[in-house]
């Protein structure tokens, strides 16, 4: 509980940093808006249409393939804190564990839809 | 002085939750609401922390902080309709939202306060996660293998499913 102490100090002096310094930046620049200034940064160029576009739909599939892999990783963990005082047995375990998973993956590469068009 | 800072910490993350999540239904930009949303998932792995259950906020930081929101971002800027500033993105049924969730609220306090809680009096283990990890390669071993099948269900689901209105 203790150790958290420390991670919590981090996470205010974080925060404090980035606050302290959008302070002091306010304290010395100039105040001078104008239009231009929020304007979208296009490489110099004046910006074509609005900066919200609709993004190409295959990004979801890579998300939801990365999401099923994630929640695998999480099983890892307690594997590998565990695996000095389990041996063999739990090593076959996990390779089932992935290897049912990895038809998944190898059913979406023969499908497909990892490949960008 | 312990309990107090654990207290002070306590009520530091709940405000956090609450706020964030009543920015989260009150906010105008839907991309905001996400943002706020990850802010509140984040706040619930810092009360994790505080039941000493680290394997659990470990859980909640990379699949719901990692994962599960960029998703949900992704979603919303999949959405064709993102640009369009003239449609209101908040929620238009108020009145039955506060009528469902209070009936919610309601009917899960009551089952709280029925629950006979079973308290186990051993200690805590000393390593939740090496525990949890011998658990899982030993008592818990067919379920774990079940779960690698759920989640190839999943995956085959989500591929089909893409494939279908991508083309």
């Amino acid at each position: 509980m203790n150790e958290y102490a420390a991670v919590l100090i981090f996470l205010f002096v974080g925060i404090g940093v980035v606050l302290f310094t959008f302070f002091l930046a306010r304290l010395v620049r100039p105040s001078n808006p104008y239009k231009a200034k929020n304007q979208n940064y296009e490489c110099a160029e004046p910006p074509i249409g609005s900066g919200w576009i609709q993004f190409n739909n295959r990004f979801y599939i890579f998300a939801l393939i990365f999401v099923v892999f994630d929640v695998e990783a999480i099983f890892l963990f307690p594997w590998a804190v565990a695996f000095g005082q389990l041996g063999l047995y739990a090593l076959i375990e996990m390779i089932i564990f992935i290897v049912i998973l990895l038809f998944g993956l190898f059913y979406a590469w023969k499908k497909g839809v990892l490949k960008w068009v | 002085m312990e309990v107090e800072v654990s207290q002070l910490v306590f009520y530091l993350l709940s405000f956090v939750i609450i706020i964030s999540a009543i920015y989260v239904v009150t906010l105008r930009n839907i991309f905001h609401s996400a943002l706020f949303l990850i802010l509140t998932l984040f706040a619930v792995a810092g009360i994790y922390i505080m039941l000493n259950a680290e394997f659990l906020a470990a859980v909640q930081v990379l699949i719901y902080v990692g994962a599960i929101s960029i998703l949900i971002i992704f979603a919303i800027m999949l959405t064709s309709q993102l640009a369009n500033k003239q449609i209101r993105q908040s929620n238009e049924q108020v009145m039955i939202g506060i009528f469902i969730c209070s009936g919610f609220l309601l009917a899960s306090l009551g089952s709280i306060a029925n629950t006979v809680w079973r308290i186990v009096e051993k200690p805590l283990p000393e390593n939740n996660t090496l525990t949890m990890g011998k658990l899982l390669m030993n008592e818990f071993v067919l379920p774990f293998e079940i779960v690698s099948i759920v989640l190839l269900a999943a995956l085959i689901g989500a591929v089909v499913l893409a494939r279908k209105e991508g083309a």
